[in-house]
């Protein structure tokens, strides 16, 4: 047996992700996925047969008020999630998101190198320590986020002529700019996609490094924590004191 | 064509008496104007008295790309009042396809109107301008339309881009656009333009714009796009019959089967009017009879900006040419998702290979404390 060689880690417990960002994560799963399956709906309604009357049933009219309600939810947690970028944790703070330094391009370029070229180096499978987001997933997630803008932009530019609420109505340029509903309505079909293959990478994506870290990732946005080995530990802690003490 | 001096108008009230039309007719083509431009009923007194008190508006109709389905449409609007004196008397300056005039006198007249009421005249334009080729694609009496409608601009004190051309280009601006075909407000700065888009637009709504500018000697407020808010604030969709069956979910599949007997909403056999702002649902067309969507067929988006490029008339999603074949964005999406699976499966492999040996110690690790646990 490799047993003689067998090091056994001790982990250190840290908090990564706070409370609000857990409940904005998992509001923002499900309110994305009802605006995919309802948006799909809306976009190619099924083929309903009825003997009744029009009056009696609202599909549709459901379909889109699920859409309409979920959006809100979904602009005002985004919203929510942006303002926490500058008071919540290091971890969610904006700075993880956008590239400003040097440092996080090498970082970006680190990630590419161990996940997806997968080099080793002497002969030796390597690993990266992100406790928070690693820099490719920060900017990734930051693309999302301007995704989530556009959907926002013209899904609420759509419905500005439906609504009676000021709110809405404050989008009414967005298709003004664009040249009409139509071309509005495109582009906020094709954003779709973006979301769609998002959710299956990123799903994937946590998945694999829960598997090949095994620091629960996936667990992490449950219960907020993550473990670190102690040495690794060791090695990246800053020695001034905490503050909050 | 000698007299300097302005000729005192006849108003438009005259100018009904004198057709021989009663105080009632009257009455009820203002009450119509009133209400369409989306006015009061007490704002009647208002336009009734502006039409018999002011002389008539001095008005030039140029024509350049189009196919004249805006004059059409305006000739047939509802009231006979709006054909017999708007158009045929404000059309009495300049328009090539109802003067009697032609030729060099057609010219003249042209010319001596915008001399004469340099700054009064309303310029209406219908058809859009070809801007390639120095724009010999349309040319009329030796000149470019170019050269005409800065011309006409020069003078006039507001201009109404009638119909789809004149507003967005329509179909001669579809892809690829050989000629150029420009919309007027991208070609004239700085004066006062009215779209009224449409192909061709509603001759109520023609004449209601007309009448809005002759009441109160301005433009009717506008929307972002231009267009006057009282007949392009909705949707074809808020105003339909048959959204009662659209909010229900009953759609007509094809258009020969039972759905569309019965009269179903016409969106998945690609109806536009979702996204199209236009009054269709509340004036209709000849004199109120039907519109496209009453007579089985979807709307089209003929008043939407680009609608010919924007998308298949009878379909709802839009396509993408140059991907072999023609795929419209979720055909382009599912291909995109069947990649992404597969890279993320050749992905799970490589790191199965690639980390073997680091998942192995985790494996290791995680088993051998596994063993020492008593339970
Ligand atoms: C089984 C489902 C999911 C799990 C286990 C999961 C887990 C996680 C984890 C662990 C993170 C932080 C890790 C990192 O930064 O790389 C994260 C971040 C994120 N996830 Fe998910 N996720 C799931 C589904 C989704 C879905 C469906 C969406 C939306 C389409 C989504 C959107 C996001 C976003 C936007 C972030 C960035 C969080 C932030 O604002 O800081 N997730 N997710
Ligand atoms: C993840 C986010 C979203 C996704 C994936 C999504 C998806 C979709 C899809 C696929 C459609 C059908 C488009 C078509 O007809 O081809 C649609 C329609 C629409 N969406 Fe969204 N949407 C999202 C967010 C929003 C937001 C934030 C709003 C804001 C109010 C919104 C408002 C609308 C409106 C107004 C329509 C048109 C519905 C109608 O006219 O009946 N959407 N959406
Ligand atoms: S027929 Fe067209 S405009 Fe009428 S309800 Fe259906 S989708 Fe809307």
């Amino acid at each position: 047996m490799a047993n003689k060689y067998l090091h056994i880690h001790r982990l250190r417990r840290v908090y990564v992700w706070e409370l609000p960002v857990r409940f904005y994560h998992w509001l923002n799963a499900l309110v994305i996925v009802v605006l995919i399956v309802t948006g799909f709906y809306i976009a190619n309604p099924l083929a309903l047969l009825s003997k009744q009357e029009a009056s009696t049933q609202y599909t549709m009219g459901w379909f889109r008020y699920l859409h309409f309600a979920a959006a809100y939810l979904f602009f005002f947690n985004f919203l929510f999630r942006l303002y926490w970028g500058f008071v919540g944790n290091k971890y969610a703070n904006w700075k993880q998101f956008i590239p400003t330094s040097q440092r996080f391009f090498k970082e970006m370029w680190t990630v590419f190198k161990i996940d997806i070229l997968m080099l080793k180096k002497n002969g030796q499978p390597q690993d990266h320590l992100s406790v928070g987001h690693n820099a490719m997933a920060g900017f990734i997630y930051f693309l999302t986020f301007i995704a989530f803008l556009v959907q926002c932009l013209t899904g609420f530019g759509l419905y500005s002529s439906m609504a009676s609420w000021w709110f809405p109505k404050l989008f009414a340029w967005v298709p003004a700019l664009l040249g009409g509903d139509i071309l509005t309505r495109q582009l906020h079909h094709w954003a779709m996609w973006f979301f769609i293959l998002f959710a299956v990478i990123h799903v994937y994506l946590v998945f694999y490094h829960d598997y090949v870290e095994g620091r629960g990732e996936i667990s992490s946005m449950g219960g907020g924590w993550k473990f670190i080995e102690e040495e690794v530990f060791e090695q990246h802690k800053h020695h001034t004191p905490n503050p909050e003490k | 064509m000698t007299n300097d001096a302005l000729p005192k108008q006849p108003t438009y009230y005259e100018e009904v008496e004198r057709k021989g039309y009663s105080r009632r007719d009257f009455m009820k083509f203002v009450s119509l104007m009133t209400a369409f431009i989306g006015l009061e009923n007490t704002a009647i007194g208002q336009v009734a008295k502006a039409l018999e008190t002011k002389p008539r508006l001095p008005v030039i109709w140029l024509h350049f790309q189009e196919c004249t389905c805006c004059s059409e449409s305006f000739i047939r609007s509802s009231h006979p009042i709006v054909a017999d004196i708007l158009l045929d008397k404000i059309s009495l300056d300049y328009t090539e396809t109802l003067m009697a005039a032609s030729g060099t006198q057609a010219e003249a007249a042209l010319k001596n109107t915008m001399t004469k009421y340099k700054g009064q005249y309303i310029l209406c334009v219908e058809g859009s301008v070809p801007t390639a080729a120095d724009g010999v694609y349309c040319m009329i009496g030796g000149k470019t339309s170019m050269q005409i409608l800065e011309e006409a601009a020069e003078g006039a004190a507001a201009i109404i881009a009638w119909g789809s051309c004149a507003s967005n280009g329509c179909v001669q601006a579809a892809k690829p656009n050989p000629t150029s075909a420009t919309p007027i407000h991208k070609l004239v700065k700085g004066k006062p333009i009215i779209k009224v888009p449409g192909c061709p637009p509603i001759g109520e709504v023609m004449a209601g714009v007309i009448v809005h500018y002759l009441t109160f000697g301005r433009i009717p407020e506008l929307d972002r796009l231009g267009r006057p808010k009282a007949f392009y604030s909705k949707r074809v969709h808020d105003s339909c019959y048959r959204r009662p069956f659209y909010d229900a979910g009953l759609f007509v599949e094809t258009f020969d089967d039972e759905n569309a007997k019965k009269g179903y909403c016409l969106y998945k056999v690609g109806c536009k009017g979702p996204s199209t702002y236009n009054a269709c649902g509340v004036m209709k067309w000849n004199n109120g009879t039907s519109y496209p969507i009453q007579s089985g067929h979807p709307c089209i988006g003929c008043s939407e900006e680009n609608y010919w490029d924007n998308g298949r008339l009878y379909e709802r999603a839009s396509h993408f040419a140059g991907f072999g074949i023609e795929a419209n964005a979720d055909t382009l999406g599912k291909v995109a998702l069947g990649v992404t699976a597969a890279a993320l499966a050749g992905h799970a492999i490589a790191t199965n290979i690639g980390k073997s040996k680091l998942i192995h110690e985790h494996q290791a690790e995680g088993r051998e404390s596994e063993h020492e646990l008593e339970q």
